[in-house]
């Protein structure tokens, strides 16, 4: 009786909106491969940190005041005298912080298991487009708390646009709507945080998703399973249905990540100094830069290879260049891998050895960039060539020619990679 | 209708111009909201000059006044500060002041001042907008050949005592001295000179 109710209900609904349908070609009849594994939770998890920016968000802007008089001290407010506003607010810092390192895992799942390559292009420039979105979000939130280091760090990057040849200095001023970081700059930064940039980011997460189940998920042996299909049923004959195999797996990861996530939340919401940084408890004052500036640990590998590229005929404009392509760069993987094979399964040696080298330096970059330049002092000036030299400079130089080299040498390399022979199926 | 024909051509046409006539509409209307977000007329007045006192900052001390929302430094340089000037040339990377956008015609000598002893720069660094930090003193925790200048904690550019840019700075550029005039032996007026309001 109340089975045929529930069918009477969705009947009538399915009559006025595709729900019955939508379920089956999303969930219960999409064929994901059966061998995902790790590195496959990632994806969801980033879908959950988005959740939950954008819950703590909405309950943040209850309390928060986008004027720069007022703004340092509702931060405080809210973390001091707002109940459970403090947690509220470090469910927000920390989740700007794992959004990275779930983001930052999928995309290096991307690389190992080259999920980028054809049928998928499309399906990775969405990604990269939510990632580039993603650090607009977190650099225009990070001047919100209008501490010194949301205020010298949005300084530094508001300048980088005034070294664009001509038109830069009136970017930076329209950028800015003021002739420093004032409250025209915060007032705006506020708007892009909460309503611009989620929109955007948002649509493009549906893109991404409907690209997703366009194509089909790729899996850890790069094999298409679209291509053995049942010869009765049409189904992949090694997919299984999302719902329920994935998303009960997907919840395991879920539980996982929020224990993490509420260590972190509980414990150590500051993480150091690497998620929230102990300027930032200082109000921002225009005319004092604190002793050490660096952004947020996320940023830090491009910011390197910014510090690291020195001046060119008195402009700086190269090291702002090649910090933009460092991140640009990504876009480009699916026209330079040139391999016959996808998965690094299948992948020879020095392709291998390549990927290794490219996420050395990006970590080394990124160690880097959280220190000052002189971290590691200077090389004697008796030696050759970099004699005098600080010795991070040298080494954030290498690695960044490392870093760029693992692009622009792609397709040289995964030409000339030998690689193993692809299963026709997928294995185990 | 008698002409069933669908003639091409004219449709063609229809399709550019309304496009045509759309796009020009639509370039207007993000005028109004791109200019919305360069300075509004506030901001711009709020870009008044300032005036010091000067006769306070002893020989070898600085003063630091706000001028449209950036620090500019006053710094009174001792006889034996203004000898340094003279002795790292080689070191700079625009030691003859070649480019003139850094500072005013009136400004462009050795000392880079009006009066030789008072320096008056904007104390934002010309890579990236930090604000540097005071190193006057020779030597001491920069290393033993420091002739005395500014350290930018952000990426490690350094200045002489006349805001000059050292070699090897991720800085392009000296240090910007400001439009400033004095109306009595000890009165400065900063972001005014004979040219009027800078």
């Amino acid at each position: 009786m109340a089975a045929s109710k529930q069918n009477k209900l969705i009947n009538w609904i399915d009559e006025r909106f595709p729900l019955s349908s939508n379920i089956k070609t999303h969930l219960t009849e999409y064929y994901a491969p059966k061998n995902f594994n790790f590195w496959y939770f990632f994806g969801s998890l980033a879908l959950l940190v988005l959740v939950i920016q954008i819950v703590t968000g909405i309950f943040l802007t209850m309390n928060y005041k986008p004027e720069a008089s007022l703004a340092f001290a509702s931060v405080e407010y809210i973390m001091r005298d707002v109940s459970w506003g403090r947690i509220i607010r470090y469910m927000h810092s920390t989740g700007a912080s794992m959004f990275f390192v779930v983001v930052y895992l999928h995309m290096f799942r991307g690389l190992m298991y080259g999920s980028y390559r054809a049928p998928r292009e499309l399906l990775w420039l969405f990604g990269v487009g939510i990632f580039l979105v993603l650090m607009g979000e977190a650099f225009f939130g990070y001047l919100l708390p209008w501490g010194q280091m949301s205020y010298w760090g949005a300084q530094v990057i508001i300048n980088l646009f005034t070294s664009i040849p001509f038109i830069g200095p009136d970017i930076s001023l329209w950028i800015r709507g003021d002739y420093t970081v004032s409250d025209a700059t915060l007032n705006r930064f506020f708007a892009f945080h909460v309503i611009a940039l989620p929109l955007v980011l948002l649509g493009l997460v549906v893109a991404h998703l409907i690209a997703l189940h366009e194509v089909g998920s790729n899996n850890p042996d790069g094999v298409e399973i679209k291509k053995k299909k049942d010869a009765k049923t049409g189904i992949p004959l090694d997919g299984i249905p999302f719902h329920p195999y994935y998303t009960v797996k997907d919840l395991v990861g879920v539980v996982v990540f929020l224990i993490v996530f509420s260590v972190i939340v509980f414990f150590a919401p500051e993480m150091g100094g690497y998620f929230l940084e102990a300027n930032n408890f200082i109000p921002a004052d225009p005319l004092k830069t604190p002793p050490h500036i660096a952004p947020v640990w996320y940023f830090t590998p491009y910011y390197s290879i910014l510090r690291a590229v020195p001046p060119i005929l008195n402009s700086q404009f190269p090291g702002v260049a090649a910090m933009g392509l460092s991140v640009i760069g990504f876009a480009f993987l699916p026209w330079l891998d040139k391999s016959p094979v996808k998965s690094i399964r299948y992948r020879g040696n020095l392709y291998k050895s390549w990927l290794a080298a490219f996420v050395v330096s990006f970590l080394i970059l990124g160690y880097l960039g959280t220190e000052p330049s002189n971290v590691w002092g200077q090389f004697d000036t008796s030696t050759l060539i970099v004699g005098g030299a600080d010795r991070a400079t040298v080494v954030a130089r290498i690695f960044s020619v490392v870093y760029f080299a693992f692009f622009i040498l792609m397709p040289w390399f995964t030409k000339k990679d030998k690689t193993k022979r692809v299963p026709d199926r997928v294995t185990g | 209708m008698a002409n069933q024909e669908v003639d091409r051509s004219k449709r063609r046409f229809l399709v550019a111009a309304t496009s045509v006539a759309g796009g020009v509409a639509a370039a207007a209307v993000a005028v109004p909201f791109i200019s919305s977000m360069l300075p509004s007329e506030r901001a711009k007045a709020a870009g008044a000059p300032v005036e010091v006192d000067i006769s306070k900052i002893e020989p070898g001390s600085i003063l630091t006044v706000e001028w449209r929302g950036k620090p500019v430094w006053i710094l009174n340089r001792s006889q034996s500060m203004l000898e340094t000037l003279k002795s790292h040339n080689d070191n700079l990377s625009d030691p003859s002041l070649a480019v003139t956008s850094q500072q005013p015609d009136y400004c462009k000598n050795e000392t880079r001042s009006i009066k030789p002893n008072v320096m008056v720069m904007v104390g934002i660094c010309t890579h990236l907008g930090c604000s540097p930090s005071p190193k006057l003193q020779s030597g001491a925790d920069m290393g033993a050949d420091w002739p005395g200048g500014f350290f930018c904690p952000c990426h490690g550019s350094k200045f002489d005592l006349a805001g000059r840019v050292f070699k090897g700075s991720p800085a392009p550029t000296n240090l910007i001295v400001p439009p400033h005039e004095y109306v009595g032996d000890n009165m400065l007026v900063i972001g005014k000179d004979a040219k009027g309001v800078a």
